[in-house]
């Protein structure tokens, strides 16, 4: 369904020191340097798919969003989504994707939500028949009857980034590019956001891939990640075999009866401890969970244990750190 | 068809917000037109020759000049425009299944047929009630009014057309300053806005002839007034129209031509 092969970016950025000097320096002669935003970026991504589009800031990820949603030319490369070249074939791609972009805004100012809405709907020419039942669903579950008939200049960051994705859907897109959705969104808005990105993935079969610096929104939608920094994809896998690569440490955090000998167990070591409490790492690659328990409990009386996987989060730092980036 | 059309509604209604400007715009044109008439009226009074024009034209030009000021005027603009490029907020923009220039055109064109319809009601019915030598006259003849109406909303159509460049600049300098003093100080000025074209030195008025600008105001003011007869009203019409399609086409040619280099700001 979508197909990036050999994509490359340049941007050729001018550059100066701070000062006055350098400013009037800069007016005789500028320096450029060429930054390669994207380079030689090659995946596939098959009908259906959430996939999870990560990198530290700067890697090349809104770049590349551009790219598949037509707005921006490569310097070489071919990009082909449902048979069309994106910044080719522009007006006749667009109709069959949703884009979000989690800092910009397409709602009018000045106007009520609702009317920003009507425009899109002659836009796109949607049947009204199905924007009603569109425009319905995404009241519904994005929870926005009390806001709709509100200025968006009067709506906070968290309810325009929900009429903002409501925007993005209704022309029923087969692909959606979520770039950083999730900005600003309260715990509440963040979850019924995946809930809804689930739903319309399972139900409709859309096809989307999430930008997102938020780990957790990663975790609970994608399947598949790709890796990107300094413009070079880095890993293209499955979320699953990720964590079974890098999550090779559990923390244990175990209380018990006063105790005056610290802990001394193979494969694990100790992060805190207290006559009272002990917190440890487990490195699942040498020993197990339970035979580590088993052992505590031999050492000590053990009144509460607590196990915690490592968070996605730190994964995302290993890899970062691993691939230097 | 139907996203100009509502593009042009969504437009009209939210000028429509705007009453406190609109108040405060009619106000101010109101103050313009008398001290520009004043001047005028000091000039004529003390005129060796006879001029071109004659007063009674010159304050009919003045007031159809003020009402219809957002038709006619360049730095009347949308800044949202400039925004939508300067920051990358485009980037919405060219994911619609439409094309940038209609979508635009559409709403340069609603947001001063708002204005002006907010505006324009009170300023000419005023202008006709006030004490000679002040007021506004009909036009000489029916024929002249209808005339007048085509050439007015074809100078619309031609001045949106025009200002398009100005945006369309934007996208090569990052800056609406520039464009927009050059754009405005030069069109207006050869548009007859600051000094009506036939009041211009004989070789001023070569030149305003030559360019697009006059034919916006300078032109359907005076087919008004009856200042330009009406076989000239005809073929100055038949001027306009082709005025228009050769800088829209011109305009969508340039713009489609940036949008391929065009590089979306901000990440």
């Amino acid at each position: 369904m979508i197909q990036l092969q050999g994509i490359n970016k340049s941007y050729k950025v001018a550059k100066r020191q701070t000062g006055l000097k350098q400013a009037a320096k800069a007016l005789f002669y500028r320096e450029h340097t060429t930054i390669e935003a994207l380079k030689d970026v090659t995946f596939e991504i098959t009908q259906g798919e959430i996939v999870g589009y990560i990198g530290p800031n700067g890697a090349g990820k809104s770049t590349t969003i551009k790219i598949m949603s037509g707005i921006l030319v490569p310097d070489t490369g071919t990009c082909t989504i449902m048979g069309y070249t994106p910044w080719k074939d522009r007006a006749a791609y667009v109709k069959n994707i949703g884009v979000v972009f989690g800092h910009r805004s397409q709602l009018w100012w000045d106007v009520p939500v609702i009317d920003s809405f009507e425009l899109l709907k002659d836009i796109y020419k949607i049947p009204q028949q199905d924007y009603q039942t569109t425009k319905n669903l995404l009241i519904e579950t994005l929870e926005l009857q009390e806001i709709i008939n509100s200025p968006v200049r009067q709506l906070s960051l968290g309810q325009r980034m929900r009429c903002e994705i409501a925007a993005s859907l209704l022309h029923s897109p087969k692909i959606l590019f979520l770039d950083e959705p999730t900005i600003g969104l309260d715990a509440v808005s963040k979850i019924a956001v995946r809930q809804f990105i689930k739903t319309i993935n399972k139900e409709k079969g859309v096809t989307i891939i999430l930008t997102t610096h938020d780990m957790n929104d990663i975790e609970a939608l994608a399947d598949r990640v790709i890796l990107i920094g300094k413009g070079s994809l880095l890993y293209d896998g499955q979320l699953g075999e990720l964590k079974k690569q890098y999550a090779t440490q559990k923390t244990i955090t175990a209380d018990y009866q006063k105790n005056s000998t610290p802990l001394q167990i193979p494969g694990t070591q100790t992060l805190s401890w207290t006559p009272e409490r002990a917190i440890i790492t487990v490195d699942t690659d040498v020993t197990s969970t339970s035979e580590v328990i088993t052992q505590l409990s031999n050492i000590v009386e053990l009144k509460d244990v607590a196990i915690e996987a490592q968070p996605i989060e730190d994964i995302i730092i290993q890899l970062y750190k691993e691939y230097q980036i | 068809m139907r996203v100009y059309h509502s593009v042009l509604k969504l437009r009209l209604l939210m000028g429509m917000q705007y009453r406190a400007a609109a108040i405060a715009g009619v106000a101010t044109q109101f103050f313009w037109g008398f001290i520009i008439i004043m001047v005028f009226q000091a000039f004529y009074e003390n005129a060796v020759t006879t001029p071109p024009i004659s007063l009674k034209e010159i304050i009919t030009y003045i007031w159809l000049q003020q009402a219809f000021l957002v038709f006619v005027t360049i730095w009347f603009r949308d800044n949202e425009l400039f925004d939508l490029i300067t920051s990358g907020n485009i980037a919405y923009e060219l994911c619609r299944p439409c094309e940038l220039y209609g979508f635009w055109y559409a709403k340069l064109l609603a947001q001063r047929l708002s204005s002006a319809l907010l505006r324009c009601f009170p300023i000419l019915i005023v202008a006709f009630f006030l004490p000679k030598p002040y007021d506004m006259t009909l036009p000489p003849s029916f024929t002249a009014f209808i005339l007048f109406i085509s050439s007015l909303i074809l100078g619309l159509f031609l001045l949106v057309a025009v200002s398009m460049f100005m945006y369309i600049s934007v996208f090569l300098t990052m800056s609406p300053t520039g464009s927009l003093l050059i754009f405005s100080v030069l069109g207006e000025f050869f548009a007859g806005l600051i000094i009506p074209v036939p009041l211009m030195p004989e070789w001023l008025q070569k030149i305003a002839y030559v360019l697009p600008f006059r034919w916006t105001a300078d032109f359907p003011f005076r087919v008004y007034s009856g200042h330009i007869p009406q076989n000239d009203a005809i073929i100055g019409i038949v001027i306009q129209l082709a005025y228009i399609l050769c800088l829209v086409w011109l305009g969508r040619l340039a713009l489609n031509n940036i949008l391929k280099k065009v590089v979306v700001q901000g990440g």
